[in-house]
């Protein structure tokens, strides 16, 4: 055990999933320590975008059990997850385009602040959920931008917007699907930078394609193909593992050339 | 139990009928992605092109096929002027179109044919009653309704099911990209389906009025049924849309036959005099409920179709 | 942006002067009639606000909206038959009325999306109309003759028509500002948030089904006030308040006029229904001419007057950079 901390944060026990006569998800089991950065990766088909809408609650299992800070969140609906601190970003950017930038923070600030049955004040007006939402855009890059519509943003600011509402509600972990989807060198860096500063202080299963950023980043990796984990381990471990490079990494480097 | 009998052929005559609607509403919401509120208006002019027809040329089956032949051409007309325009909108641009035709169709057919309404009547070999069980007759013509449109659902069957054009229909209900990419003239595709609906809601129409008056605003209530019927058999499934059609078919003509005698044995005479007529014209609604309860996106959604 | 801003505003003023001001003219000029058609437009206007709370901001395109104009005029009318014309009790019954049927009914459909909600809703809406048809006691088809006007406190009496326009005014005025506080309370924010992207909504941690949920009822109840107006108007309720029309009148209401705007919706009830009181004194067969012209609307001029003011003002401002 090479991870921070003791607890596992997130513990999948012999999850199972099936789409008609597709296998996505075939007996998984993983556990992520708290504090550490759990990496998934594997080739197009693996699972990984069904894993995480499985863990989100956007989707049942078949099978298996699913244990977030020791509970049992298996069956659990959607916003109950997100309110007991599992946060998620989207793989295609997921956001509310014909708000301002700002408001799309704030309510996920809002989210966390108990229920929404308030009718009367100017919400936009509450500090308890502005200051938040500032902070959360500031520490996202993304300041200058807050009075924007939303859908006036590009590619990459979209995704800073996307861990910025992840943050929002200061949540204890993060499961991020594909972040640096669509990005370019540059914005891929800055959002490895930012990662980076978040690691350790909040618990993140990273679904990822760009093998640079994985491996620079993770205490632990995970490789599934077909839904099967075949390998677990360090960075360097699964550098090193025969089958990784046989059932992954060859094909992989093909498909990012 | 004759009056059974008849009620449950009478059941099935209308249901099939709203077969007839359901399955070129949902085809063209399935293929199209279009919500097209004037389906009942092409069910509608098909009446009122038999009723002309049939009086122009003295005939009932000359005057239907010209009816048809003519609501399919509508239909093809509607589709190249107006909906091809509203492919891939928003859904409340489709329903804002599609009830200005409606109004449209109505005041055209008033400014037509007058406000008053008219009437279809049948040739002598179709107004006998014609016996089929021992000591029981029943009505030649809806027997004749039952025949045609289960000959129809069998030539949609074999159409959807078996040829080159339904391979395209199925196709482009599930993958328009994937039709477009095969070469596939979609736009001469979506006409051709577009018009089918069309003949379809005409052959409802046409059949429809010798039983009942043809007037305007006819098409409007019976387009309601059909929305439930595409409801409860889950958009885009051509065989949701029978099973549903024949259970609105049989619950509403059954309800109104013996419904009101089965809540006069639970109520008192006065109370079931005053709730049945509400509450018999209430029944399919509650099976939609009922549905939406069980399985929000229809028994036969688009996932097994 | 600032300059379309202005140009709304502007037509919003003088549209509100003119309301305000309307009796003032036809108790000059004698014209009852001008009176009678605004009343009927502000009550509508009522409606077509309360269905832009939930089909503008909310994003939930009912088909079924007339039904609660139905409810709330069956409850005055139902009520007057039984002899019971306090205003006290027949409008919150009215109230209270729609507000359940919205509550079954939203709970129903909600269940759904897109195209199974339009249907659901108008199909539930005709399931009413029916209802109300069947009530023999009541009328049925022919509908109910309400004999005498919900009763209130003396110098409240909705039969002096110049009265009952100024009430009806004022409620259509503090239901705009109901609707628009609403909007911009945290429900509100809520629900604009599912309107925009659901699945997200869910993923931050929002129940979004049951904001939503009382977002359809609190648009079903206000529009049960405008039904209990419009029966007091027209001293008359019949199932034909409430026929499917009537929802598509409203949805053409609020798209017209500027989905989710605050006076969208009224811009869009007196445009549209001033509209048919000229195309009508035209031609016996008015309608021939307002189904294709809302096609074109639809086709070429989307936004409707909202979007043609928009339109104008980023032309003026754009010649004004040049």
């Amino acid at each position: 055990m090479s991870g921070p901390g003791n607890h596992p944060m997130l513990r999948v026990q012999a999850l199972a999933k099936r789409f008609g006569g597709i296998v996505a998800t075939d007996d998984l089991s993983l556990s992520v320590a708290e504090g550490e950065l759990h990496a998934v990766i594997g080739p197009n088909g693996a699972g990984k975008t069904t894993l995480i809408a499985q863990l989100s609650g956007q989707t049942t299992p078949d099978s298996g059990r699913i244990y977030f800070a020791g509970a049992d969140i298996t069956t659990l609906p959607m916003y109950k997850r997100s309110r007991l601190g599992l946060a998620r970003s989207f793989q295609i950017t997921s956001l509310f385009l014909d708000l301002s930038v700002l408001d799309n923070v704030a309510l996920a600030v809002q989210a966390h602040t108990g229920h929404s049955f308030r009718f009367w004040r100017d919400a936009r007006s509450e500090p308890e959920l502005r200051e938040p939402a500032r902070a959360a855009l500031a520490r996202a890059g993304l300041s200058a931008r807050a009075d924007q519509p939303a859908s006036a943003l590009s590619h990459g600011e979209h995704r800073q917007l996307e861990l910025a509402m992840a943050l929002a509600g200061s949540p204890r972990m993060l499961l991020l699907d594909e972040p640096m989807a669509g990005l370019g060198p540059e914005e891929s860096s800055a959002m490895v930078a930012m990662l980076r500063a978040l690691k350790r202080e909040v618990t993140i299963l990273l679904v990822e394609h760009d093998m640079e950023a994985v491996f620079a980043l993770a205490d632990r990796v995970t490789v599934l193909v077909y839904g099967r984990a075949i390998a677990s381990g360090t960075p360097d471990d699964i550098r090193a593992n025969a089958a990784v490079r046989e059932a992954y990494l060859g094909e992989s480097e093909d498909a990012h050339v | 139990m004759t009056l059974f009998i008849e009620q449950c052929l009478n059941g099935l005559q209308f249901g099939l009928l709203l077969f007839l609607l359901a399955a070129g509403l949902t085809l063209v919401f399935g293929i199209m992605d279009l919500v097209n509120l004037a389906h009942g208006s092409l069910y509608m002019i098909g009446a009122y092109f038999a009723a002309t027809f049939a009086a122009w040329t003295g005939s009932f089956v000359l005057g239907a096929v010209l009816a048809l032949a003519a609501t399919l051409l509508v239909g093809m007309a509607v589709e190249v002027i107006v909906m091809r325009r509203l492919y891939g909108r928003d859904h409340i641009d489709h329903v804002l179109a599609t009830f200005g035709l409606i109004l449209f169709f109505d005041e055209a057919v008033r400014l037509i044919w007058g406000p008053a309404g008219l009437s279809l009547s049948l040739p002598p070999w179709l107004s006998q009653p014609v016996q089929i069980l021992p000591g029981m007759n029943y009505s030649a013509y809806r027997l004749a309704v039952i025949v045609v449109t289960l000959a129809v659902a069998g030539f949609l069957y074999v159409l959807v099911m078996r040829t080159r054009i339904g391979m395209l229909i199925r196709a482009g209900a599930s993958n328009r990209e994937m039709v477009g990419a095969l070469g596939v003239n979609i736009k001469l595709l979506y006409t051709l389906v577009f018009g089918l609906g069309a003949a379809l809601a005409g052959l409802a129409g046409l059949m429809q009025a010798p039983i009942l008056t043809v007037q305007i605003g006819m098409g409007e209530n019976i387009l309601i049924l059909a929305f439930v019927i595409t409801v409860i058999g889950g958009i885009g499934s051509i065989r949701g849309a029978l099973v549903a059609a024949l259970l609105v078919g049989f619950i509403d003509t059954l309800g109104r036959a013996f419904f009101p005698d089965i809540l006069r044995m639970l109520l008192s005479k006065e109370a079931a005099a005053t709730a049945a007529p509400a509450l018999s014209s209430m029944l399919i609604y509650l099976l939609m409920a009922v549905v939406l309860v069980v399985k929000p996106e229809g028994l036969f959604s688009a996932g097994n179709k | 942006m600032r300059p379309a801003l202005n140009l709304r505003t502007l037509v919003t003023v003088v549209l509100i002067a003119a309301l305000v001001l309307l009796p003032l003219y036809t108790g000059l000029s004698g014209n009852r009639f001008l009176l009678t058609l605004f009343t009927r437009i502000v009550i509508l206007a009522m409606a077509a606000v309360s269905l832009n709370l939930m089909l503008g901001y909310g994003g939930m395109m009912s088909f079924g909206h007339a039904a609660y104009l139905g409810i709330g005029g069956y409850a005055v009318g139902m009520l007057a038959h039984e002899g019971i014309d306090s205003g006290f009790v027949q409008w919150p019954v009215a109230l209270a009325a729609s507000a359940l049927f919205a509550l079954v009914i939203g709970a129903l459909s909600l269940r759904t999306r897109g195209v199974y909600f339009i249907m659901i809703t108008l199909a539930f809406a005709q399931m009413a109309y029916y209802m109300f048809a069947g009530l023999a006691r009541y009328g049925g088809d022919d509908g109910l003759t309400i004999y005498k006007r919900s009763q209130f406190v003396a110098p409240v009496d909705l039969s002096n028509k110049t009265q009952f326009y100024y009430i009806c005014l004022a409620l259509l005025f503090g239901v705009i500002y109901l609707v628009w506080r609403l909007t911009n309370s945290r429900f509100g924010l809520v629900v604009q948030g599912a309107r925009s992207n659901d699945l997200r909504m869910r993923a931050i941690g929002f129940p979004t089904y049951r904001y939503r949920l009382v977002c359809f009822v609190i648009a079903g109840t206000l529009c049960g006030l405008a039904g209990a107006l419009l029966a007091n108007q027209t001293d008359f309720v019949s199932p034909s308040i409430m026929y499917w029309t009537r929802s598509g009148d409203l949805i053409i209401m609020v798209v017209l006029g500027g989905m989710a705007t605050p006076f969208g919706p009224l811009i869009g009830a007196v445009a549209l229904l001033v509209l048919e009181e000229v195309l009508s004194g035209i031609t016996e067969y008015w309608q021939i001419i307002l189904g294709p012209l809302l096609l074109l609307v639809v086709l070429f001029a989307r936004g409707g007057i909202d979007g043609l003011l928009t339109n104008l003002s980023g032309k003026a401002s754009g010649q004004g950079r040049s």
